[in-house]
């Protein structure tokens, strides 16, 4: 018998603006020891599947509107409010995406390991205490004892990720539910953090349901998929089987969508430099050290973001940066721009250096050098329409005049391919990917010649990512701009960029051409990184028909 | 390119209608408008506000009677088809003493809070966006201003100046905005780290035009919410200031005082209690109507969700 049978689920949600069909008649079953990989871009339905098994989703407005969802015979979605607490956290666990918000700040790791023992299953503090430093231990957490009373924000984003399967685990479930654990960790991270949950599931037998946009990861870990789109299930089968021979237009689209392979062609560049760096620091005063030793000792007392990095990049060049966070390389971008401080060094604009020069100096140079932001939820102010938030920098650089604006505001809107009459829309109106073409489309509205584009992507599903890359590309050849591409997803820098730098710890390891440093890395440290992004793997297409 | 993302319904919405209007600069506060209009509470406290307004201004005209007008033999006497809210222990029309001290309190409370609304706001707004020491200097002054005890600085002011109803005025907005600068200021420091600001400042935008443009909009959420606490916080001082002498004085009134004098007599004749007591209180309604109609009119995100 399946552990998990859930049949024909329906969860509505009802709105001033109508009822939308979060999940539509959803079915799948789930054997102990098995994992089922949801897949789906975002708003398809697979979060929502699974909290509502939970209780976990707001109702009102949700509302489960039928099915069922057996779980070792038991409905979950009839089972009350009560019972269904005692099986959430003691036979069902779930791991959030974001392990800096999931974690309580003020209570300590231990504090929070126990609860659901003491809770549940009413242990002693002691003994629970005993059973939460050797699970500390098992999730590969050094010093668990010494760890056991640490506050969270003492911990980094990856080992709170491991502080958090300790906690989901703890309890013994017989299912653990994964809603994309490893989407706002570095690729590193990511490796190790899907390769404990293979191993912790292997030891204890437990049934995972892990939920992910990310096909490569799901390929990697799961041994049935379920393809959802818009609440209802697309497809479902055997991981490897269903990629390598996917039975639906819509799984075959978010397959292709994923980024593979390096450009096309290399552009055409001048080897004249457009911008040059040479030694550039960005040092932030570190405030865990006194002000005076700090002073003594600038070396102890700062926080290298940028350390020494020289680099050049030539016209019509789009030169990709990547790294893991913190390694400095939003830092360097924003230092470029003006936006953060230069410590020490030069940076060269067309021959003339720019970092010594002050904020009104600067503003012909805002003209030519522009940036596209990572969250296109953030980057554009919610209460200006997009006509304002497009017609403010022809505005303000004086490039277009109150007669002339209109017509101009529209001709980005097509150049960013956004439909002429959202014209009067708030931000808040638009999907992630049209936002991201309006941010595109602020960026290149003084038609600048340098633009530092910081993660465009990395907040897009993968469909979309592959739309807002195309449409990139697209500008650079049309415009003729330079690029430099700030990512931590290396397949994307591989797709777009043609010389690649690589940064760790404020500094630059290597440099190469794109193809040649993917081919042939000479450092340890990129090997490790090219190692650790996770394959789409799938058997050899099947020749049925 | 495909469009794969989910298309926004906008078949209903005239095309050239859209493009006329997206020329307009003021957008913000058109929209707002345009949303104002559907929330008819709102409308009602915006009418009954305006009526009031109307009827303060036009007091010295159209009031039955003159303020100073007494009339001892006839006492306080109920209300009557002479004297629709009945009179007062001395024989004054109360309707007439209720309509000036409208004019009072509104004044009062109009004035003083829009003095610390603007004040407030470009105080907060420069102390948050500045940061650093221009800030903790900023910060430093109104910490200063909230230890001086309100009383013994309005009794100052009296004392120096004598006794004024522009200083009056002047007193209570010194003293309100204080909170308002400590609003706004919360408000843009989580705003401004925010990368639509920091969008606005590398596309070259001068620091007021992203103050003004950018930042202040974006405050008025909670400004507006505040404000409309502040009226009625603001007349209610100035009734206290009355009681103890330092405002206004009889036989001119206001709500306040008059609301206070009600109290002491309040067993015998009702009406000196009831009536004032209305007045504010439709006021008072209005105004948090209209407060959070605006509020969620200057939203844009919030007419749908």
């Amino acid at each position: 018998m399946a552990l998990l049978d859930v049949s024909n689920l329906k969860v509505h949600f009802h709105t001033r603006n109508g009822v939308t069909r979060a999940v539509d008649d959803v079915s799948f079953s789930l054997d102990a020891g098995e994992t089922l990989g949801i897949v789906g871009e975002s708003g398809s339905g697979k979060s929502v599947t699974c909290y509502s098994l939970l209780g976990l989703i707001p109702m009102p407005p949700g509302k489960i509107e039928s099915g069922t969802a057996l779980f070792n015979g038991e409905d979950l979605l009839n089972c009350g409010e009560k019972r269904l607490a005692q099986i959430r956290g003691d036979d069902i666990a779930v791991i959030f995406q974001d392990p800096m918000t999931c974690l309580n700040p003020y209570l300590t790791i231990g504090e929070q390991l126990i609860e659901p023992l003491t809770y549940h299953r009413n242990i002693d503090r002691k003994a629970a205490k005993e059973r939460a430093v050797e699970m500390l231990r098992e999730v590969g957490i050094k010093a668990p004892e010494r760890r056991y009373d640490s506050y969270p924000h003492e911990l980094s984003g990856g080992m709170r990720q491991r502080v958090m399967i300790a906690m989901a685990l703890i309890a013994e479930p017989k299912l653990l539910i994964c809603d994309e654990p490893t989407t706002a960790l570095d690729v590193t991270i990511q490796a190790q953090i899907l390769k404990l949950i293979r191993e912790l599931q292997q030891r204890h037998g437990v049934a995972v349901i892990f939920v992910t946009h990310d096909l490569a990861v799901v390929s990697q870990v799961a041994d049935r998929v379920l393809v959802m789109n818009q609440g209802k299930v697309v497809e479902t089968g055997n991981t490897r089987q269903l990629f390598a021979n996917p039975q639906r237009a819509y799984t075959r689209k978010l397959i292709a969508a994923i980024p593979t392979g390096s450009k096309a062609q290399p552009r055409v560049q001048d080897e004249a430099p457009l911008l040059a760096v040479e030694h550039l620091k960005t040092w932030f005063r570190d405030y865990s050290v006194g002000y005076f030793s700090a002073r003594r000792h600038p070396e102890v007392g700062h926080i290298k973001a940028v350390d020494d990095i020289s680099l050049h990049i030539n016209r019509h060049e789009i030169l990709g940066i990547v790294g893991e966070s913190g390694s400095g390389k939003s830092t360097l971008g924003r230092a470029i721009l003006g936006l953060a401080p230069v410590t020490g060094g030069q940076i060269n604009y067309r021959g003339e250096r720019i970092d010594q020069l002050g904020n009104r100096q600067r503003k012909p140079l805002r003209q030519q050098m522009q940036m596209i932001f990572q969250d296109p939820y953030a980057s554009l102010n919610p209460r200006m329409t997009i006509f304002e938030t497009l017609a403010e920098p022809l505005l303000v650089h004086g490039l277009a005049t109150r007669k002339t604006v209109t017509a101009q505001v529209l001709a980005l809107m097509d150049d960013v391919g956004l439909a002429r009459n959202y014209i009067r829309k708030y931000p808040h109106e638009f999907s992630g990917g049209q936002r991201q073409r309006i941010a595109v489309g602020r960026a290149i509205a003084t038609k600048p010649e340098f633009i530092v584009a910081d993660e465009p992507v990395s907040a897009l599903d993968v469909t979309i990512q592959a739309q807002i890359l195309d449409l990139i590309l697209d500008l650079v050849d049309k415009h003729n701009l330079t690029m430099m591409f700030i990512s931590h997803d290396l397949s994307v820098v591989r797709y777009i960029a043609d010389r690649v730098l690589v940064m760790h710890h404020g500094k630059v390891i290597e440099e190469g051409k794109t193809e040649s440093l993917w081919t042939a890395p000479a450092e340890d440290y990129t090997r490790q990184l090219l190692a650790a992004i996770p394959r789409f793997e799938v058997d050899a297409p099947a020749h049925n028909l | 390119m495909a469009m794969t993302e989910s298309p926004l319904d906008t078949s209903n919405i005239d095309q050239e209608q859209l493009l006329a209007s997206a020329e307009k600069g003021t957008s913000l506060w058109a929209d707002a408008w345009v949303r104002l209009r559907k929330n008819r509470l709102a409308l009602v406290g915006l009418a009954i506000l305006v009526f009031l307004t109307v009827v303060s201004i036009l007091t010295p005209w159209i009031a039955p009677y003159g303020y100073e007008v007494q009339d001892l033999a006839l006492g306080a006497s109920a209300p009557s088809r002479e004297h629709w809210f009945g009179t007062d222990i001395f024989g004054r029309d109360l309707l007439t003493r209720v309509m000036y001290g409208g004019r009072m309190s509104l004044a009062v409370g109009f004035v003083a809070t829009g003095v610390a609304l603007v004040i407030g706001v470009l105080w907060g707004t420069v102390a948050g966006y500045a940061g650093g020491r221009v800030d903790a200097v900023m910060m430093r002054i109104v910490d200063i201003l909230y230890a001086l005890p309100f009383m013994i600085f309005i009794i100052l002011l009296m004392v120096v100046f004598g006794r004024n109803i522009l200083l009056l005025f002047l007193a209570i907005g010194a003293v309100e905005w204080l909170t308002m600068a400590r609003i706004v200021r919360s408000q843009v420091q989580s705003l401004r780290k925010q990368e639509f600001i920091e969008a606005a400042y590398s596309l070259g935008l001068s620091r007021w035009r992203i103050i003004h443009r950018h930042l202040i909009p974006n405050t008025l959420g909670p400004v507006i919410v505040y404000t409309t606490l502040t009226i009625p916080s603001v007349m209610l001082l100035e009734a206290f200031l009355s009681f103890l002498g330092l405002g206004v004085q009889p036989p001119a009134s206001s709500w306040g005082l008059l609301i206070n004098n009600g109290v002491e007599t309040m067993e015998e004749y009702p009406w000196l209690l009831i009536f004032p007591g209305l007045a504010l209180s439709i006021t008072l309604f209005s105004l948090n109507f209209l407060g959070d109609g605006l509020r969620d009119a200057l939203d844009p995100r919030a007419s749908k969700d």
